[in-house]
């Protein structure tokens, strides 16, 4: 049997005046690890919450697999989970807390240690969690989510507090469980964080989606921009509109996004234009992330060429939502 | 709801606090059930409305419910606001989504703590009481059909203390505002309340209702009514705590956990 999908369709979450999360949908599908992004206070917690049955949508709905979370005979069972405020009784040890959380997801205390092992706290196992680090806790917390062995995985920020070792350790894991078929949907607030790890990205901002596609897509739109110096600069800005390439004024040309330098020298050689500068420029995968999530969001750069063949089956919505 | 009951009495068995309490509540009792027989013992022979015999012992020891109540009904309490203060509610809720089944389970998870701070109780009353209530008064009526049956229900009476501590600490599930409304409640405003109301006719049944005069009278035996007459049968003061329990627990269910967690 193939790990479930999670669906979120239409939720949206209103917390008095505020709407955290708006309208918001998008699917995760299995055997992939998908980044669930956007700044702090994007609505990222929120919707994981609504996800697992702990905070009632104001509208619109989530499952997982066929059904929703909570009407899963054991969820413990199905969807391992780590939110951000993951939070330890102080006075239970590592393995007590572990021990806790055994009897409903059906499995043994030998299972407990193991787990523990697995995360690299075994040498913590009887020590109180109050004593425990940042990065610790987040192991625990990891524990507890691997403690049934589920199909499903979500993980909330997982790297924040972890040292680099701690983060490249969760990257190699994410890996592993997408390799394993298993459904993976980990947050963060910094695309760099899991850039190397994601296969699908579901960008948010102010609780709206602004990108979901493949990681492969998102590189391709923050493809390189070039900057372009013609005499003429009427017929340059001729050119591009002709080839729909997006432009931003500067100095004495233009920045053409998602062309590269030999597309548009060959463009403008075949219209005769005379070119004084040529000269690429790399937009960075974070710049555009940025762009996407800002306040008020700009189109992406390369809104003119799609890719031909739509990238291999990312998440459902594949455009941007540029509102 | 096996499972639950499982997680929830290891919730309970893997901190340290419960037992912090039991031996307090072992210590004060102690002190408390001397202070009491002492003065019985010792009060002078034409002392009028000074309990003797049978109903001096049965007084002495039911301050493990007038007096001792205040400890299960906090380890209760705690059972349910430690998992907001901690916010391992999160995790609990994850693992039982039903929210029912996860309250009923925690409810019925702290009777066996309950049971044993009973016995703690029971024996903490006898070692304070018994030795002064046999050396000076006029015995300890170890063998008294009624007192043991009065000491026995006093462990069934802490046990419930406890479950309705778990509905109270769901109600408020803030753990401070929960201890202290908890201290304020059986410290002072009840005992003041239940003197009060004696003193009107009117209302004097009333106080039969309150849960520590009722919990006196599933014990039969009463500080505050010390001839034992006013207080509810037995059955029925049994009926009031457990309403006491459903109660909080049903309104914890309304208000605390239909709320988003988080
Ligand atoms: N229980 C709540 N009550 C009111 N506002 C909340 C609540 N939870 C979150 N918010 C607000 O909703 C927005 C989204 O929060 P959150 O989902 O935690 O964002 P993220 O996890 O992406 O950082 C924030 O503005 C936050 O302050
Ligand atoms: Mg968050």
């Amino acid at each position: 049997m193939t790990p479930p999908s999670l669906v979120v369709d239409g939720l949206t979450k209103q917390f008095g005046p505020l709407r955290a999360v708006d309208d918001l949908s998008f699917q995760v599908r299995p055997g992939a690890v998908t980044g669930f992004l956007g700044p702090n206070g994007a609505g990222k917690t929120t919707t994981l919450r609504m996800l697992l049955g702990l905070t009632r949508p104001t509208a619109g709905r989530t499952l997982v697999g066929d059904r929703p979370y909570v009407d899963h005979p054991s969820p413990g069972r199905v969807v391992g989970a780590a939110l951000e405020a993951s939070s330890f009784h102080p006075g239970r040890t590592g393995l007590g807390h572990l021990e806790v959380f055994a009897p409903q997801v059906g499995v043994s205390r030998a299972r407990c240690r193991a787990v523990l092992e697995a995360v690299g706290l075994d040498h913590a196992a009887r020590q109180r969690v109050g004593g425990y680090s940042m990065g610790m806790r987040q192991r625990l917390g990891l524990a507890t989510a691997l403690l049934a062995d589920p199909p499903v995985i979500v993980l909330d920020e997982p790297t924040n507090g972890l040292d680099p070792e701690g983060i490249k350790w969760i990257r190699g894991l994410l890996r592993q469980f997408a390799a394993e078929g298993r459904t993976v949907l980990v947050s963060s607030h910094l695309l760099r964080e899991v850039e190397a790890s994601v296969d699908d990205v579901v960008i948010i901002a102010q609780g709206r989606l602004r990108h979901a596609s493949s990681l492969t897509a998102l590189r391709e739109q923050a493809s390189p921009a070039t900057y372009v110096v013609a005499p003429d600069a009427a017929a340059l800005a001729d050119l591009a509109r002709s080839h729909g390439w997006r432009t931003v004024p500067e100095r004495d040309g233009l920045v053409v996004d998602g062309a590269t330098a030999p597309e548009i020298g060959a463009a403008a050689y075949r219209s005769g234009l005379e070119l004084h500068e040529l000269t690429r420029r790399d937009v960075d995968i974070e710049e555009l992330f940025f762009r996407l999530t800002r306040a008020t969001p700009v189109p992406p750069p390369a809104a003119s060429p799609p890719p031909a063949t739509p990238p291999s089956p990312g998440p459902a919505p594949l455009k941007g939502d540029d509102r | 709801m096996r499972s639950a009951l499982l997680a929830e009495y290891r919730k309970l068995v893997t901190t340290r606090i419960w037992w912090v309490l039991l031996i307090a509540m072992a210590g004060y009792l102690v002190f408390i059930a001397a202070a009491i027989a002492a003065s019985f013992a010792f009060a002078p022979a034409d002392g009028g409305s000074v309990p003797v015999g049978e109903e001096a012992a049965r007084t002495t020891y039911s301050v493990i419910n007038s007096i001792g109540y205040v400890f299960p009904l906090v380890i209760g309490s705690l059972a349910m606001t430690t998992e907001f203060r901690h916010k391992t509610i999160t995790q609990s809720l994850l693992v039982e989504p039903d929210r029912t089944r996860f309250l009923v389970a925690k409810v019925l998870s702290v009777v066996p703590v309950g049971l044993l701070a009973g016995v703690v109780g029971v024996l903490a009353v006898l070692l304070g009481g018994a030795p002064l209530l046999a050396l000076q008064g006029d015995g300890a009526y170890l063998a008294d059909r009624d007192v043991v049956m009065s000491l026995l229900l006093g462990v069934v009476a802490i046990a419930l203390w406890a479950m309705i501590g778990v509905g109270f600490g769901t109600l408020v599930p803030n753990q401070v505002a929960a201890i202290v409304v908890i201290l304020a409640f059986t410290q002072f405003v009840e005992p003041v309340a239940r003197l009060a109301l004696s003193q009107v006719d009117a209302l004097s049944d009333l106080a039969n209702f309150l849960p520590g005069g009722a919990a006196d009278a599933l014990l039969g035996a009463s500080l505050f009514a010390a001839d034992g007459g006013d207080l509810l049968p037995r059955w029925a003061a049994a009926l009031v705590l457990i309403g006491y329990a459903i109660g909080f627990a049903a309104l914890g269910r309304l208000t605390t956990l239909r709320r988003d967690i988080g």
